[in-house]
């Protein structure tokens, strides 16, 4: 059709998707840092002193980006392994496997800068409330998640069954959003909603907002690079990924 | 914040392991992973050259 400006489909294959994420991964590592470093800067030289919770709560900073971000990352896998079960399409499968192990890491940085930040204000590390014990099952998820995959050595075979897995866990997602509302929990409330708007002072948010997205272009780009990877390792034997890595036939 | 000094801004109010702690870590992170990622994606792509070195070999 020729109303139609990008035809979508061609960028479900891997021989096309390979050059072009190859081409996004610079732009996006580049807004990372710039976003990255002036996040930083206003984390500890614009935002101001807390009046109850002194320097100590600018942990803020990397623990709710890192926190959403392992959220987000895990729909968006779920989606690509839903996507991929349904059409069969490869590439959907190992885009959900690239994001695996950076949601994991996001997973990982939100229980332990959560941590960091409980030992001083509340007096412990941790605590089996519903929101910090939703967040553990979330990790799970994701090493369950690699580990499965890792298991199995056919890899159509892998992606389905992490798919039904990822699938599955989305469950998980809504339970650690609302945890905090369900349960009486250790946990504060949600600062930001979409519904009520933000609690929290203006600079502390645009300073926050900034790391977030600081945060989604660095999981692009580290993503993109991973999923570029894969795509060689599952190629190999075919022409294209042996001209793209310049072998001579 | 208004550090009068290094000292106080690494003090961080006495919040300093907390707060470097955690700043570490995600930065940590955030440099190792794709470190990590670059190191795969040249190890295939070795391989794969290798490869189709063998096979050229072995045809002439």
């Amino acid at each position: 059709m020729s109303t139609r400006l990008i035809n979508w489909f061609k960028f479900s294959s891997p021989a096309t998707f390979y050059p072009l994420a190859g081409r996004l991964v610079p732009w996006f590592s580049a807004i990372a840092v710039i976003l990255l470093a002036v996040g930083l800067y206003m984390s500890f030289f614009v935002a101001p002193t807390d009046y109850k919770q002194g320097e100590g709560y600018r942990i803020i900073f990397v623990h709710v980006p890192a926190s959403w971000m392992s959220m987000f990352i895990y729909v968006v896998m779920a989606i690509w392994s839903g996507i991929g079960l349904v059409f069969n399409t490869r590439l959907s499968s190992m885009l959900a496997q690239a994001l695996a192990p950076t949601g994991a890491l996001f997973a990982f940085l939100a229980l332990w800068t959560g941590a960091l930040w409980g030992k001083p204000m509340w007096g412990t590390w941790w605590v089996w409330d519903a929101r910090l014990t939703s967040a553990l099952i979330l990790l799970f998820l994701y090493m369950g998640f690699i580990a499965l995959q890792g298991a199995i050595d056919d890899s159509r075979r892998a992606d389905r069954a992490g798919a039904i897995l990822a699938l599955v866990g989305v469950v998980n997602i809504p339970i650690i959003y609302f945890s905090v509302k369900w349960w009486n929990t250790l946990h504060q409330g949600a600062s930001v909603t979409v519904t009520k708007g933000s609690s929290m002072g203006q600079v502390m948010l645009v300073t926050m907002l900034i790391m977030v997205f600081a945060f989604w272009a660095y999981a692009i780009a580290v993503v993109l690079a991973r999923v570029r990877a894969i795509i060689l390792e599952r190629e190999k034997d075919t022409t294209w990924a042996r001209e793209a890595v310049g072998g001579q036939r | 914040m208004n550090a009068s000094s290094l000292g106080e801004f690494f003090n961080m109010g006495g919040y300093a392991l907390y707060v470097w702690g955690s700043f570490g870590a995600t930065f940590l992170v955030i440099l190792l992973e794709p470190l990590l990622v670059r190191q795969r994606h040249r190890s295939i792509v070795k391989r794969i050259q290798r490869m189709v070195r063998l096979e050229s070999g072995v045809k002439r």
